[in-house]
């Protein structure tokens, strides 16, 4: 049976239903940079798409393989894709009236400026240590009046609650507990994961919703 | 001086470099902040802490 896709005014009525119209404005016209599409950064954008954000730019150089289906937002069909496709056609299914760009490209030094310059808000979903340091420091530098949502510790599995969110810096957040880390070979499990993505999601949704001076 | 949220001992010319080498940290998975400011890697040698400045270090560990 073809399944009717709603139209762009039911999708907003639907958010009308459990946030007030100004809210609703607000998310439709932020815009979010995802850097890293894996088990944050899938996660992330799927949340953020969920809560109604407009306007979403997805960064990953890597294609989705079969060590990625135990903690990251992608499903069999999806082997072998580029994760910035196989990932938009997820986020497109929740909201079809979506505005996506892609980048399959790595993040460098050298790209911070022209990935990041039109974002509103700039999500670090990186794995490695190197790259998480390696972005955060350019933004800063760069954009010191973006915020900047970050990543470090998740591993392992229990410990729910020691998963926090703290402001480093003026525009500079980090969730996760700081220490757990893949290098302590304590892998990385999708609840854990999971969570530390809804700490930087609803940071991010925190920030666009108290936001009074934009658009 | 305090080092992310602690008291810590201030000796005269201390750089963002000699302190991060003094705590073991690998300069290639942090981020420092001084008074709230990011300090540029490039600075990290001559990048001078005084006594009364707040740094934070933001040492990254692995996984996403």
């Amino acid at each position: 049976m073809e399944k009717r896709i709603p139209c762009r005014e039911d999708l907003q009525n639907a958010l009308l239903a459990r946030c007030t119209g100004e809210e609703v404005e607000k998310l439709r016209n932020a815009e979010v940079a995802v850097a890293g599409l894996g088990g944050l950064g899938s996660h992330v954008s799927v949340f953020l798409v969920r809560a109604g954000v407009g306007h979403l730019h997805l960064i990953d150089f890597d294609k989705v393989d079969l060590t990625n289906l135990n903690r990251q937002h992608y499903f069999i069909s999806h082997l072998g894709m580029d994760k910035t496709e196989a990932l938009k056609e997820q986020l497109l299914q929740i909201n079809p009236w979506l505005d996506i760009r892609t980048s399959c490209e790595r993040v460098t030094e050298e790209n911070i400026p022209r990935l990041f310059q039109s974002a509103d808000i700039i999500c670090e979903a990186f794995d490695r240590p190197e790259n998480k340091a390696m972005l955060v420091n350019g933004c800063l530098e760069l954009f010191p009046e973006k915020p900047l949502i970050c990543a470090s510790g998740m591993g392992g599995f229990g410990r729910s609650n020691t998963i926090i969110t703290r402001q480093v810096g003026r525009n500079f957040y980090l969730c996760g507990d700081g220490t757990s880390g893949i290098e302590e070979g304590q892998g990385l499990a999708a609840p854990r994961v999971a969570l530390c993505a809804s700490h930087e999601a609803n940071q991010i949704l925190e920030l666009i919703l108290n936001d009074t001076k934009k658009k | 001086m305090i080092v992310n949220g602690e008291k810590t001992v201030w000796k005269a010319g201390l750089t963002v470099e000699g302190l991060l080498k003094a705590g073991n940290y690998r300069t290639d998975r942090v981020a420092v902040e001084k008074n709230g400011k990011i300090v540029p890697k490039k600075n990290y040698a001559t990048e001078e802490i005084m006594e009364e400045d707040r740094i934070e270090i933001v040492s990254f560990v692995g996984g996403g």
